[in-house]
């Protein structure tokens, strides 16, 4: 194995059979009545609604940012989404929809999904999402460098990377379906903070698995184990598979119990998935009318 | 490479510092303490709970009145209200019981052909398994454990243990190559009050499998689900006096292990008790398992998975509000790792709710009785005086009912009575340790020897250590772990004999060549 950077901790070996029955314990929690709906509208409220397709035009984000300030005009007291989640190319457009509504834009970059392209590309694509106006960047991180071992690699291109963010909050996707072990997982999370993410975040939504909760704890746990060393607050954004608003609970009960309620906001915590906020909808829209609807009730942009 | 590094960690200094300010300003927006989110009141539903006002005694599979006409009240631990009148049995009531017992053995039992006992004995664990949440709902009412745990762990493993002796049942032979297993007639079983159901279905199951009849006495503050359970096993059409269930005191036990009628004792329960047993049945041609006390050694070395191993801490200790004989309750942790293990040990017990055992959310629910209360309470004193460091998160406990926090013993040494006697309550011992062979040494040093569990990332390590480790269970990277197909028992003053598994037929068969 080639060195670590140099402000890279050595963490403990994880076990995975001890992370999953963890986890199982945290979903037999119960989660009913005024927690429900609370915890509901906050996960509503950490979502980066997501379109990262080929297919993306200016009209599909034009209605996706229509969407995220709108979410269901017929419920009450219904949040806005944290943030819309685009490529690049698509930053202005949403940038222009969303106006002053406070919901954030966030720009997929770095040759993105893959990673595959070199530094020089990488900053630019970087660039060109924070100079388009992007909010925050969610950069790849090099996934075959990483396998082979080259952490230093990794560390590097995320340090130059955040450098280029300016201001835009960095989020860094390990993509922990690409890196097979939870030991991976806590190692790049690791190089991840300390290179400068502003947030860490599963996956691209382009492999499966993407978000499970096994490697959120783990990540979640690299984050408080560097809070407690340094202070210093980190960010975790599960993205891809969180579908149901059970799951999404499910999520929020793991970190209330990992990192407490001081992460519980979109500042420090978000849901990057793209069918999620219906299903919340239909839960907060059953507690309100006392009634499932029908799915065409709520908007599919 | 080293270009690389040197390239990068300038600039990264740099930036660490802005990250720092920046995200230290918002800190402070964010305070870290506040309980804006609690899990809501989720209690469990006793409304499918069907429970009588008076049990009486199960002879000759019939519900009969105790002899002594007598009848005493069990509670519910969490709140102190009487749940249910219970008959209180005597020496007679035990005569009857032992005689049905033997009677059932000699006319249909002890001939019934093993694939016929195994059809009982799978129709008890499959009602088991539709009763399931009645079964739970009241093992928490009458135990104060945690609902968690009596539906996700008592009850489920109960039927399991059911579902795997039946499978035995008419493969005896096999189990026994070259021998010819014979059953031994009547068990007299006495069982404790921590895993009520639990216990009977780790007595009950391999003496039925085995082809012996059974007199079983529950402990006195548990006995609604044997009692449950004795409805269901006539549900079950099992023939009269293949199973006698029959509550009271210890007198009652007493005269179960001196009756000349039985040909077996089974015991779970403390030390004392197993060697007055060991004592009462010397000279006699009674078979014997006892299963004891324990003061487990758990060991944390520097290469374990901490995060994990927190966790294993946690279930070790506080499964059950600590009422478990194989409870990792001397924590070991290497050296150079104790602050962080403990740091996070102490992160994890804020997150315990304690309270209510029938709500869902519950981890720790509430102590069996007040005798038990009065013990741990008797015990934390102890280790006050001792002058361990005491360590409890601040947590709520409800007005009513028997509640002790979650409780850590710091800095404490193999000297210390915390760490030489069994609590049977939520208190574990830390102490620390520097090498292998010191770590074994100390888990040795003690009379039990029923579990130990050992955490390291190391495999050679854990095989070095379990062949030197004087425990009948251990666990390695994990705790507190049942199956049915698994051997458990103990080592010196922690009982003799096994349960569960192939191992566990061996105390009710004599076999012959």
């Amino acid at each position: 194995m080639l060195p670590l950077p140099p402000n890279v901790h050595h963490a403990s070996p994880i076990d995975q059979v001890g992370v999953e029955e963890r986890v199982a314990r945290f979903n037999t929690r119960s989660i009913k009545k005024e927690s429900k709906m609370q915890g509901l509208k906050m996960a509503l409220n950490m979502i980066d609604l997501t379109t990262l397709e080929g297919k993306d035009t200016v009209g599909k984000v034009q209605q996706l940012c229509y969407k995220a300030q709108h979410l269901a005009d017929h419920l009450l007291d219904v949040p806005k989404v944290a943030a819309i989640c685009v490529y690049p190319n698509h930053v202005k457009t949403a940038k222009k929809h969303l106006g002053n509504s406070g919901i954030k834009v966030a720009s997929v970059a770095t040759a993105f999904p893959s990673g595959n392209s070199n530094r020089r590309i990488k900053l630019l694509d970087t660039k060109m999402a924070v100079d388009h106006g992007a909010d925050e960047v969610d950069m790849v991180i090099s996934r075959g460098e990483f396998l082979q071992g080259n952490y230093n690699f990794v560390y590097d291109e995320i340090a130059a990377i955040k450098e280029a963010c300016g201001m835009a909050r960095l989020k860094v996707i390990l993509e922990t379906g690409e890196l097979s072990t939870l030991d991976h997982v806590r190692l790049a999370s690791d190089i991840a903070i300390a290179a400068g993410a502003d947030f860490i975040k599963t996956s691209t939504g382009k492999i499966q698995p993407a978000a499970t909760m096994p490697v959120t704890l783990v990540m979640l746990q690299a984050i408080k184990d560097h809070f407690d060393r340094t202070g210093i607050m980190i960010g975790m954004k599960p993205a891809g598979g969180i579908s149901t608003a059970k799951i999404a609970l499910q999520y929020l009960v793991m970190l209330y119990e990992t990192l407490g309620t001081a992460w519980m906001n979109n500042h420090w915590f978000r849901f990057g998935a793209s069918s999620l906020a219906n299903d919340i909808l239909m839960q907060i829209g059953k507690e309100q009318t006392g009634a499932y609807y029908s799915s065409d009730y709520l908007s599919k942009d | 490479m080293a270009i690389a590094k040197k390239k990068v960690t300038k600039p990264i200094a740099k930036k660490s510092v802005v990250t720092t300010k920046k995200v230290s300003a918002q800190k402070t927006e964010n305070p870290s303490s506040d309980d804006f989110w609690k899990y809501a009141p989720a209690p469990e539903s006793k409304d499918h709970v069907t429970l009588k006002e008076k049990y009486d005694l199960y002879i000759g599979g019939k519900f009969v009145k105790p002899n002594s006409g007598k009848y005493y009240e069990t509670i519910n631990p969490a709140s102190g209200e009487v749940i249910a009148k219970i008959a209180d049995g005597n020496e007679k009531d035990i005569h009857l019981a032992v005689t049905a017992a033997r009677k059932a053995y000699d006319q249909h039992w002890g001939k019934l052909p093993g694939k016929e006992r195994a059809k009982y004995i799978f129709r008890i664990a499959r009602m088991m398994q539709e009763r399931a949440r009645e079964f739970a709902v009241i093992e928490t009412m009458n135990g104060g454990k945690p609902i968690r745990e009596s539906r996700d762990i008592d009850i489920p493993l109960a039927a399991n243990h059911f579902f795997y002796y039946a499978g035995w049942a008419d493969k005896l032979d096999y189990a026994f190559p070259n021998a010819k297993p014979k059953s031994l007639g009547v068990a007299g079983q006495i069982i404790p009050w921590n895993f009520p159901l639990l216990m009977a279905a780790w007595k009950l199951a391999p003496a039925l499998a085995t082809g012996n009849t059974v007199v079983l006495k529950p402990a006195e503050s548990t006995p609604l689900t044997a009692l449950k359970l004795a409805e269901l096993i006539h549900d079950a059409g099992v023939p009269e006096g293949v199973v006698n269930i029959v509550t009271g005191f210890g007198p009652a036990g007493a005269s179960l292990v001196n009756h000349p009628g039985i040909d077996k004792i089974a015991f779970t329960g403390s030390t004392p008790v197993g060697k007055y047993i060991q004592k009462a049945i010397a000279g006699t041609p009674k078979k014997a398992t006892l299963e004891l006390g324990g003061k487990a050694a758990h060991i944390i070395f520097d290469d374990a998975p901490i995060d994990q191993a927190v966790e294993g801490i946690v279930n070790g200790i506080f499964f059950n509000q600590g009422h478990v004989c194989c409870a990792g309750s001397r924590l070991f942790i290497q050296e150079n790792v104790a602050e962080l293990v403990i740091r996070k040990l102490k992160q994890r017990m804020k997150t315990l709710i304690v309270g209510d055992p029938m709500d869902k959310n519950t981890d720790i629910g509430a102590i069996n009785s007040k005798e038990q209360m009065d013990k741990i309470n008797q015990y934390i004193k102890i280790g006050i005086k001792e002058g361990a460091e005491i360590y409890q998160p601040e947590c709520a406990l409800p007005a009513k009912g028997f509640f002790c926090k979650p409780t850590l013993f710091l800095h404490t040494s193999q000297s210390h009575r915390i760490v030489q006697e069994e609590i049977f309550g939520p208190v574990l011992a830390v102490q620390t340790f520097r090498t292998l062979e010191e770590v074994i040494e100390k888990a040795n040093n003690i009379p039990y020897g029923l579990s130990a569990g050992v955490w390291t990332d190391k495999g050679s390590k854990i095989f070095n250590l379990t062949t030197q480790l004087r425990a009948g269970v251990v666990w390695a990277n994990t705790y507190n772990k049942f199956d049915p197909a698994s051997p458990f028992g103990g080592y010196k003053e922690s009982g003799f004999g096994r349960e569960g598994g192939l191992h566990g037929l061996y105390p009710y068969v004599s076999l012959q060549s």
